[in-house]
């Protein structure tokens, strides 16, 4: 019973890691960049809605909503002024830039919003389902967080794969040149990526801070990378791979925090995202890409 | 006797070399007169530190151009290391700069070897890949030294992980205690072994990249397949900048931790990592001489922006965004261009009307 609940809350969090690393993997399939601040974006979604909900009582749905759209907004802006810029720079001083994107938005909202804690109320009312005779409780946020993660890959790959908007992302990641002879209109495209990332980022935020209630300026930092990492664990750029990775990094930490040691989960986590990556160079779904001379 | 005219790359590294012994002595001189103020003086080690770390990761991102985002892992075995190494021979040894030189080259060897394990697996994956690697390998270092207590007593140096289980006899002494780092440590390390550390980094790094081994290393940084097919063995060449590079880094870190009284492990993360990548690149790409500028300078900065007080960090961020767009961006790069331009032409016209 005891592994079935660890099992639970490890899909749960890895629901969130998920989410988030969806963001990443969709930016790096079409810009081809790691895109440092989205852990950022994630704190900034958290702040939104707990000045929506705790200082204006506004409803948590109104709340959710409010940080999809600013979060939204502040994706296109970055966007628009540090990646468009840079389009055609090397990889890695759009990775700086992405970096001092990152640091911009910590000490922003330290300035903002304070660098002390705050204590973030969850906007799932407390509660849980009891299953054999209360053996196993699951909490209310728990099975919220899980079904939203599933509407959310079963969304975006309808997205990907039927509509037009979504072809033209594919086209976009195959081959940008060619994409734009077709006539489709890249930039926007690219900018249409970071802006669903970014909501994603804010729906992350709020049911990250839900589950872990503290909310400052470093919040998004940690579940960032592990996202990243998650992203990359499933094969960075493909869809399916971030959700794989996102649920198996989840579950994996919840069961290292629980049978082997609290203090190494972390070191746990990426000594197998070390051997996975070994055994598998391009994640476990990513595509082999054979060099040709 | 004919004087040959000196090559290019040796022109370009004794420039170097003169630049670190001018800014050397320039701040020999002013501390000397006392025209330093204790907050540039209190920086001038980290400086020497930072500037080794930049150009050891210019040697693994630039030279041999894979993207590590975890050099302060390998800093941070060396730092404990070498706080191990020190603690230990402060009790046998009188002269500190022993100590520190013992302790530097214990630190490098523990963090050249962290550089084997890490490097056999890790260099046959490539870009995106081995970045995240390198990366998860920093937080597992962390974690490690977080969860790591040594001490010594009469019975010698005593470890033990996750608890604290020593117990330490009579004049015992704990060296490292978790999370809570290193505590207490006897400050030796001092800007002219900082100095010496920057010199001897620069010339293994330039021997290194104008040997044989080194056009190698280039040769698989432009085009792996290309110097794989003439036998070039890719995996003994990037290890061997990767090592070399790592055992740089464990050095620099202990003369880094040398100079506080107290560490912890969480000084060396994935931001330290991500501030010395911004120096490599903002310096560029194999340049060494551009790194150490790019260090020193962007060390100093932020102690510099103090006047700013809160906002310090914030414009460090801009900075940074603006530096990237003016130096990558072809249309700003162009105006800057341009700029620079009129006003050579200006400051030329100007010179003329006046001659």
């Amino acid at each position: 019973m005891l592994f079935l609940s660890y099992l639970i809350s490890g899909i749960s969090l890895g629901s969130i890691y998920a989410i988030i690393a969806l963001g990443y993997t969709m930016v790096y399939g079409i810009a081809k960049m790691l895109n440092f601040a989205h852990g950022d974006v994630i704190m900034v979604g958290g702040y939104i809605c707990f000045f929506a909900c705790s200082y204006y009582g506004l409803h948590p749905l109104v709340g959710i909503v409010m940080a999809m759209v600013v979060c939204t907004v502040l994706g296109i802006l970055i966007d628009r002024f540090a990646y468009k810029p840079l389009r055609q720079a090397p990889a890695l001083a759009v990775l700086i830039t992405a970096i001092g994107m990152s640091y911009f938005l910590q000490n922003s909202a330290q300035l903002l919003w304070g660098s002390g804690s705050r204590v973030f109320s969850s906007v799932i009312g407390k509660g849980s389902f009891s299953f054999f005779d209360g053996q196993l409780t699951i909490n209310y946020l728990t099975v919220v967080t899980i079904v939203v993660c599933i509407v959310i890959m079963v969304g975006l790959v309808w997205f990907i794969n039927q509509t037009k908007r979504g072809k033209a992302m594919r086209a976009c990641s195959e081959d940008k040149g060619a994409a734009q002879l077709m006539g489709i209109n890249v930039d926007n495209t690219i900018s249409l990526t970071f802006a669903i990332g970014s909501a994603l980022a804010a729906i992350a935020g709020v049911l990250l801070c839900s589950a872990y209630p503290l909310l400052n300026p470093t919040t998004g930092m940690m579940p960032g990378i592990k996202a990243f990492t998650a992203a990359v664990f499933g094969g960075i750029g493909s869809i399916p791979g971030a959700l794989v990775g996102g649920l198996l990094l989840g579950i994996i930490e919840i069961f290292a925090k629980a049978y082997l040691s609290t203090q190494f989960s972390d070191a746990i986590v990426f000594a197998v995202l070390i051997i996975v990556l070994l055994v598998k160079p391009t994640g476990l779904l990513g595509k082999k890409i054979n060099e040709k001379v | 006797m004919k004087q040959a005219k000196m090559n290019r790359t040796t022109r370009s590294n004794l420039i170097t070399y003169l630049m670190v012994i001018a800014f050397f002595v320039i701040f020999q001189i002013l501390i000397a007169t006392g025209n330093v103020s204790s907050l540039l003086k209190g920086q001038l080690v980290p400086i020497c530190a930072y500037v080794v770390m930049a150009i050891s990761l210019n040697l693994v991102v630039g030279v041999s151009g894979e993207l590590s985002l975890g050099h302060a892992g390998f800093m941070s075995a060396g730092a404990f290391s070498g706080i191990v190494a020190a603690g230990y021979l402060q009790t046998m040894m009188e002269s500190e700069t022993l100590v520190l030189l013992i302790a530097m080259i214990i630190g490098g060897i523990v963090a050249a070897a962290a550089g084997v394990i890490v490097g056999v697996p890790i260099l046959r994956l490539s870009g995106d890949y081995l970045a995240i690697v390198t990366l998860a390998f920093g937080q597992i270092i962390k974690s490690i030294v977080e969860n790591l207590y040594v001490g010594y007593d009469a019975n010698g140096l005593q470890f033990s992980m996750v608890k604290n289980t020593l117990e330490l006899g009579e004049g015992g002494k704990m060296l490292i205690t978790g999370p809570m780092g290193a505590n207490g440590m006897a400050t030796i390390s001092t800007f002219t072994m900082g100095f010496v550390l920057i010199m001897v980094c620069l010339f293994v790094i330039f021997n290194l990249v104008n040997s044989k081994s080194g056009r190698a290393i280039m040769a698989l940084r432009d085009n792996k397949i290309a110097a794989q097919s003439v036998g070039i063995s890719s995996s003994k060449y990037k290890l061997l900048a990767f090592v070399v590079s790592a055992a740089m880094a464990g050095m620099a870190g202990v003369l880094f931790a040398l100079n506080f009284t107290t560490v912890v492990a969480s000084k060396f993360d994935f931001n330290t990592s991500i501030l010395i990548l911004v120096f490599v690149v903002l310096g560029g790409l194999g340049n060494m001489r551009g790194s150490i500028i790019a260090a020193a300078l962007l060390t100093v900065l932020p102690e510099l922006l103090r006047s700013f007080a809160d906002y310090r960090m914030l414009v460090y961020a801009i900075f940074l965004i603006l530096m990237m767009l003016a130096t990558n961006n072809p249309k700003l790069k162009g105006f800057l261009q341009s700029i620079s331009a009129k006003i050579k032409g200006a400051v030329g016209k100007g010179g003329e009307a006046n001659g």
